[in-house]
């Protein structure tokens, strides 16, 4: 899949901005005043512009809003109502909290929807029986111990954020055990996408156009696969080996800074590969995955 | 609504002759054609004349070779559009509504007017039916030619996809593929017309008839008919025919 860069950011800093509100939601920590009002910021920069960004790779920005209306069926429906409900509930919340009062049940509330939302945002890419290495309860395993681990950095509550980016890290290394080999196990080949295949072997031949079109751009990224193993480590090192030490010293405000600092650059390298790494099964019918 | 209708009676979709199609792509041609002319917005090109170009089609013809565990190996040539699935996976993540499949003929369409262009469609589609079209931003398929199949505008012989209008070869059949009757109904049972991808679990009603294998023992059946037949000469004909087989080298 072409890794864009508007959804990477978009699935990046979203998934922190609303992992942190979660934490915040549940009152951990619990700031008032200026201090909430820069905790709170923090949390919106990355849920909005998460989502702003989200904007720029349709077709037709301007028709986004009936988006929200295909809630019965659709993953990305959901997640835009979830969303947009949980960042209002957050704002009243964010104004409680820069005024001196913690609202507990509207938090709880707040992080309910953050947790809808990071869910959602992770069924999106579950629910497509056409990639088979996102369809395994490993993708939203990751994008909750991410969100939530990452979230938890920024809200500075050391042993969540341990434990949650210790799990992240294992989870990741069996999202990659298991899907390395998904996609020949899911069954789909040349021979099922042609009909062919069943006393024979399908080669493609002939392409049916001589340039790229939609569907190659789209799909059948290869570009910078040969470094996968190499990112790979770069990734891990970067969102779990730096910070996971620093936490279990313990945090001081310039080591914090250090560890946020790498795991977002690590989260951002984790999903360039999450989307670079994933074949598409209409590659088959082009002898490319 | 992006829910999926009831089963339709009606399955209108298209019967494709993997064993007649020539690979000329004049239903590539015709596609492009009508639907640029008609229906939604035009199927655009990008760089057509220059060294880079690239364009929205809604129908494409792969060609694929074909090695059986024993003897010589066949082309096939394949062309591949929108299959017009009971279980579009296309239609319920389309989170505008955009995407539908209608609940009378079972045509899944694009309304345009309401498409953000966020390819998710696509990306649930497993057979590349779907294309984004880079200058009007939104989703592209084939429509099956709605507006030719109900048109009374247009002669009653015209009235089907211009794919299958166009094909030199017959080897595209529309038709009805929910009544078992239907002509194209029991070509797929004659012929044992198959589904592309049924794991994917998509009930495509389109369907595909395979090719019929090639190079038998046989090369042709008039073949034993072209041996030399003048075996039992008589006269001088046979004189020379023994006198010139009994020469070193002459042939028997």
């Amino acid at each position: 899949m072409h890794p864009a860069p508007s959804v990477i950011a978009f699935t990046t800093f979203s998934g922190l901005g609303f992992g942190l509100l979660f934490w915040l939601g549940l009152g951990l920590p619990a700031p008032t005043g200026l201090v909430a009002l820069g905790f709170y910021v923090i949390a919106y920069l990355g849920a909005v512009g998460g989502l702003l960004a989200s904007t720029f790779h349709l077709g037709r920005p301007e028709r986004a809003a009936r988006a929200l209306t295909q809630w019965r069926t659709s993953w990305l429906s959901r997640e835009g109502i979830a969303a947009i409900v949980t960042l209002l509930l957050g704002g009243v919340l964010a104004l409680g909290a820069i005024f001196g009062s913690y609202l507990t049940p509207l938090g709880w509330l707040v992080s309910l929807g953050c947790l809808a939302t990071v869910g959602t945002t992770a069924m999106i890419y579950t629910q497509l029986r056409t990639v088979p290495r996102w369809r395994h309860w490993t993708t939203p395993a990751l994008f909750f111990t991410l969100s939530l681990g990452g979230g938890a950095l920024l809200a500075n509550q050391g042993v969540a954020a341990l434990v949650l980016l210790a799990l992240g890290a294992v989870v990741q290394i069996i999202a990659w055990v298991t899907g390395d080999t998904r996609f020949d196990r899911s069954g789909t080949t040349t021979g099922s996408a042609t009909g062919l295949g069943d006393l024979s072997e399908v080669r493609a031949f002939l392409p049916p156009h001589s340039g790229p079109n939609y569907l190659l751009r789209e799909f059948v990224y290869v570009v910078g696969r040969k470094h996968a193993l190499t990112l790979r480590v770069i990734g891990m090192v970067l969102a779990f080996g730096v910070p996971l030490p620093i936490l279990a010293i313990g945090l001081t405000h310039l080591t914090a800074g250090v560890a946020v600092l790498s795991h977002v650059l690590g989260v951002l390298c984790l999903r360039w590969l999450f989307f670079a790494q994933a074949e598409h099964v209409v590659g088959l019918y082009y002898g490319k995955r | 609504m992006t829910q999926l209708p009831p089963p339709s009676d009606v399955k209108l979709g298209l019967v494709i002759d993997l064993d007649t199609c020539v690979g000329c792509h004049a239903c590539v041609v015709a596609c492009k054609g009508w639907n640029t002319e008609n229906y939604g917005a035009p199927l655009s090109d990008s760089d057509p004349y220059g060294a880079d170009p690239s364009g929205t089609f809604l129908n494409r013809v792969h060609s694929y070779e074909v090695q059986p565990a024993t003897g010589a190996a066949q082309q096939v040539h394949f062309p591949k559009s929108c299959l017009h699935c009971e279980d579009a996976p296309c239609v319920t993540v389309c989170p505008t509504g955009a995407s539908y499949k209608r609940a009378e003929d079972g045509i899944v369409l694009v309304n345009e007017d309401a498409c953000i262009g966020c390819s998710l469609c696509a990306w649930a589609c497993p057979y590349g039916a779907r294309e984004l079209d880079a200058a009007a931003g939104v989703m592209k398929k084939c429509t099956l030619c709605v507006d030719r199949i109900y048109n009374e505008n247009l002669p009653q012989v015209d009235r089907v996809p211009a794919c299958v209008r166009t094909c030199p070869s017959g080897a595209r059949h529309f038709g009805d593929l929910g009544d078992p009757e239907s002509a194209v109904s029991q070509l797929v049972a004659e012929r044992g017309g198959f589904d592309l991808m049924p794991e994917q679990g998509t009930k495509p009603v389109n369907k595909y008839l395979p090719p019929r294998p090639r190079d038998a023992d046989e090369i042709d059946i008039l073949a034993p008919l072209l041996a030399p037949v003048a075996t039992d000469g008589k006269g001088l004909v046979a004189w020379i025919d023994r006198a010139l087989s009994a020469l070193p080298g002459g042939a028997r």
